[in-house]
């Protein structure tokens, strides 16, 4: 087949080889997820360009050119949909991206290093994101930033510090505003960039991505190669205009909302974190802010950085969940995570209260660290069930403790999303039925 | 190499630990650098911060005459940023509208006689106290003078404190 003009000119060609094995082409072994997350990264950059023209990034003038970029210019409220509707994506696809790479062994070998870019990636797409969630200012943007930097505040030592740092003072104001805007159009988009080309050189370092593998074969399946053109790039450019038929649905249906205007004197009830801290937001009301905002994302960022450097009882690439006990021992972890969080959220809401069982405890030991020490003495159990109950090997037990963490953090996430009602209350998401 | 003779292998050992030397050299100037430019970063945010601060500092509210506050009662200077509460005894406190534990404004719920967060669901009885996590420390308050019958609240500085003591309350 003759290469089009577009791709013999253009450098599509340069970042890949020439062939590349058959094998890895199929969908379920990648789910296009990587390519999915640069393909919105750019319809990002594009939008935000055209944003950029209209945009004022101070209190008095944000809330209202969005109004004018909606209301005066050709196809201000699809750009704006696109852009809100991207950002949105893009969260939900590199998080994804994250666990099939992590469960199919994708970060052995030449792999380790990229997956730590691949962190630094999700750092700076969540700055992106929350950034960019101020810029509206109104009122949910407003009260969310106003809770997540609060979060910073508990840090101890440099809390204090780094709070007012980023919001340019006391509260989130002009100077946050500002600070928000050239991080979110100029120091994140440049990072994100110069990351993604590392991350992409480190793939074809490292050969193209995983060779799948049957389950209890030694050898990767079917070695044939095919061509990169049209074998890879066809489906590629399948699953982009998919992709961007997706979205641009979602621009046209389902409009992003624009509340009414910032207002520092009035918090909404109940106030909400963006949806991908809001699984913070639920942690800091089961447990000490300390323990919410620093112990636990730290463990859990250091975790995840740790995790491809650790020694492998045996060789996880390109089999999905490691080996026949993984698998089964994944399920067991989600199903028991589905299971308890919410009945520890609803046994904390009523029953057991740590701060009323021991009121003269103080709050870091009382909610802070005796309900974590015991979260942490569960999990281990838990490791050591899989381990001996389940026979499974140290590498499916770490996996099943991430699955079951995962799980969790969902759980919370939905929790905190929907049913959570005035005052934070549990209660159900269609009635006010607590 | 082995058989070089003594002084040349004195000069090579010589000439390594000075490349050596120039080599940390060379990184202590770049961590230098690095630093520097960190520095610079951090120093833009600054002259903002004292802007800020500049703005606010002229700042005494006068409330009113002691007499238009009933005890028992809470009155909202939403301009100001504070609550103006009467306890029972008759003696007052300004406390912040600002949550203690990630920065909601709380609102005071007169019917519950209660400060009641909307964000993470922190209570706050009229002295500004805690009656319910998260928020493990007492809400901010301003120093309240009373000068002629007249209520007057400093708002130049934001007093902290874990808990209400008795002291903090201004009596007319």
């Amino acid at each position: 087949m003759t290469k089009p003009f577009l791709i013999r000119r253009f450098f599509l060609l340069h970042m890949r080889p020439n062939h590349l094995p058959g094998s890895t082409l199929r969908y379920t072994h990648t789910w296009g997820l990587g390519g999915m997350a640069a393909l919105l990264v750019t319809t990002l950059v594009l939008t935000g360009l055209l944003q950029i023209l209209t945009y004022e990034p101070t209190p008095d003038h944000a809330y209202q050119s969005i109004i004018e970029l909606e209301q005066t210019t050709l196809f201000g409220n699809l750009v704006r949909g696109i852009h809100h509707w991207s950002a949105n994506l893009l969260i939900a696809v590199v998080l994804l991206h994250l666990l099939r790479v992590l469960f199919t062994g994708a970060l052995t070998g030449p792999r380790r290093f990229n997956w730590i870019i691949g962190l630094g990636l999700l750092i700076g797409v969540l700055a992106a994101n929350f950034t960019g969630y101020l810029l509206p200012w109104d009122q949910l943007s407003y009260w969310a930033v106003t809770i997540c930097t609060g979060m910073l505040g508990y840090i101890p030592g440099i809390g204090g510090w780094l709070q007012t740092g980023i919001r340019g003072g006391a509260e989130v104001g002009p100077n946050t505003l500002l600070l928000f805007y050239s991080i979110h159009t100029a120091l994140v988009p440049a990072i994100l960039v110069l990351l993604m080309g590392f991350h992409f050189w480190r793939i074809r370092k490292a050969r193209g991505v995983v060779l799948p593998r049957a389950i209890d074969e030694v050898d990767p399946v079917g070695t044939e190669r095919v061509q990169t053109w049209p074998d890879l790039l066809l489906r590629e450019a399948v699953v982009g205009m998919v992709l961007l038929a997706v979205v641009l649905l979602l621009a046209v249906v389902e409009t992003p909302e624009l509340g009414t205007p910032a207002n520092p004197g009035m918090s909404p009830n109940p106030a909400k974190a963006p949806w991908y801290f809001v699984g913070f937001q639920e942690l800091q009301i089961q447990f000490h802010p300390v323990i919410a905002v620093l112990v636990i994302p730290v463990l859990a960022m250091l975790g995840l950085g740790f995790l491809p450097y650790r020694r492998w009882d045996s060789n996880p690439e390109g089999i999905w969940f490691g080996s026949r006990i993984g698998r089964r021992t994944a399920w067991v972890a989600a199903a028991t995570a589905l299971f308890t969080t919410p009945l520890l959220i609803v046994a904390s809401e009523w029953w057991i209260q740590p701060t009323k069982l021991f009121p003269s405890w103080p709050l870091m030991l009382s909610n802070g660290l005796l309900p974590f020490s015991l979260i942490m003495a569960a999990v281990t159990a838990f490791f050591l069930i899989i381990r001996h109950r389940f026979k499974g090997t140290r590498d499916d037990a770490i996996q099943a403790v991430i699955v079951l963490l995962i799980v969790s953090f969902i759980v919370l996430t939905v929790t905190a999303l929907w049913f959570r009602g005035e005052g934070m209350v549990l209660s159900w998401p269609w009635g006010n039925g607590a | 190499m082995s058989d070089q003779p003594q002084d040349e292998q004195g000069a090579v050992e010589a000439f390594l630990s000075r490349r050596h030397f120039l080599k940390r050299g060379w990184l202590a100037l770049g961590a230098l650098a690095c630093l520097q430019v960190l520095w610079m970063g951090v120093d833009i945010l600054r002259p903002r911060k004292r802007r800020q601060a500049t703005m606010d500092d002229d700042t005494l509210v006068i409330a009113g005459p002691v007499d238009r506050f009933a005890p028992g009662s809470v009155t909202a200077f939403p301009s100001a940023k504070f609550y103006l509460t009467r306890l029972d005894n008759g003696g007052f406190l300004a406390l912040s509208r600002t949550c203690t534990h990630l920065g909601c404004t709380v609102p005071w719920v007169d019917d519950e006689q209660r400060f009641a967060c909307p964000c993470h669901a922190s209570v706050f009885d009229i002295t500004g106290e805690v009656l319910a996590p998260p928020a493990d420390r007492a809400l901010d308050h301003y120093a309240v003078r009373i000068e002629n019958g007249i209520v007057k609240v400093d708002m130049s500085e934001t007093l902290r404190r874990r808990r209400y003591k008795s002291t903090q309350v201004v009596m007319p």
